[in-house]
């Protein structure tokens, strides 16, 4: 187990086995982890219901704290890495980011685009889009 | 986690050939890559509910909207839930590493039993909406709003299933290596719906209260 271990498996904390890190740390790690998703969280809930700030500006606020939070769970609870023996995991990781920005960009943008285009008619489409 | 340990990793990666000359991965480092792929086409199957459901948010023909449907004190429990029983879940998977019965019991109890509660939760929010009349066949964001949500409460459902037969397998089969690799599935699994659980309440439930 000591010579050959390069790669590490996604979710595993420590890319070798025979070192001890002890549970300790694991338990740190995990601990920082829910005190920064908590507070993430409870943010969250507060800008959507403030009323301190600018309305425009909430969502992607939101969206940010997502973002965040959603690091912050691939970091201290997948334990995804920028490490070298991490390398397999995060380009899945980035393919996965971008098909899943492809479908959701793609297809708001293309039904804002649509929708925008069949304003005229907006009254026919009340059943379907009612806006 | 520190500059120490950093360093001796370094060292340790220099000691040992690059990943091409070392031959095949360990059969752990295999099964939890593979997971991980799979569990990033689910994350994409996911994001194309959620693309429906940005889409048909507003198209709620007469129908009740989100900001009257949605009660965000108990999808602030629900989110506690599910964010504690990652935390225990995680737990878990330490206690499994330092073979410690007891705690990988007591952690797996935690943990199922707040999944549990957050489905709890979720199947009285459905039933509440259905009751008031604002079922699935309502309108084109309730169809959406169900088959998103809905398949989440799915992935959840299954995940307690997985956990519970785990438990069972740990129980009779012991750590033995194929059970600890499925146990590594399994937080992995448990961790990844938390995340799809981030971007739901952040686009269902928290911007559909916005407008």
């Amino acid at each position: 187990m000591t010579d050959t271990q390069y790669d590490r498996a996604p979710g595993d904390a420590s890319a070798l086995p025979d070192v001890e890190q002890g549970t300790s740390s694991g338990v740190l790690v995990y601990t920082i982890g829910l005190a920064l998703a908590v507070g993430l969280t409870a943010m969250s809930f507060w800008v959507a219901n403030t009323s301190l700030l600018w309305a425009g500006g909430v969502s992607l606020g939101l969206t940010v704290l997502a973002i965040a939070q959603m690091g912050i769970h691939l970091v201290f609870f997948l334990h995804v890495t920028t490490g070298p023996d991490n390398t397999n995991n995060v380009m899945a990781l980035a393919f996965g980011v971008l098909i899943v920005g492809l479908v959701v960009v793609g297809s708001l943008l293309i039904m804002a685009d649509l929708n925008d285009n069949m304003m005229p008619a907006a009254e026919l489409m009340n059943l379907q889009m009612q806006r | 986690m520190n500059i120490a340990v950093a360093v001796d990793d370094e060292v340790r990666h220099e000691a040992q050939p690059s990943a091409s000359e070392a031959g095949p991965a360990a059969k752990r480092i295999v099964v939890g890559y593979g997971f991980w792929v799979f569990l990033l086409s689910d994350i994409v199957m996911f994001a194309a509910i959620f693309a429906a459901y940005a889409v048909l948010a507003h198209a709620t023909a007469g129908g009740p909207s989100g900001m009257q449907l949605f009660n965000q004190r108990s999808v602030a429990i629900e989110t506690g839930c599910l964010l504690a029983s990652s935390y225990t879940c995680g737990m878990m998977s330490l206690a499994i590493s330092s073979r410690r019965y007891a705690v990988t019991y007591l952690a797996a109890l935690i943990t199922f039993v707040l999944g549990a509660a957050f489905l709890v939760l979720e199947v009285r929010e459905f039933a509440g909406m259905i009751a008031i009349g604002a079922g699935p066949q309502r309108s084109a964001f309730l169809s959406a709003f169900f088959a998103l949500v809905g398949c989440h409460g799915l992935h959840v459902t299954a995940g307690l299933v997985w956990l519970a037969v785990m438990m069972a397998q740990v129980a009779i089969k012991d750590f033995r290596p194929t059970v600890e690799r499925r146990l590594l599935c399994f937080s992995l699994f448990w961790h990844a719906l938390d995340i799809v659980w981030v971007w739901l309440f952040t686009v269902v439930y928290l911007m559909g209260v916005l407008s």
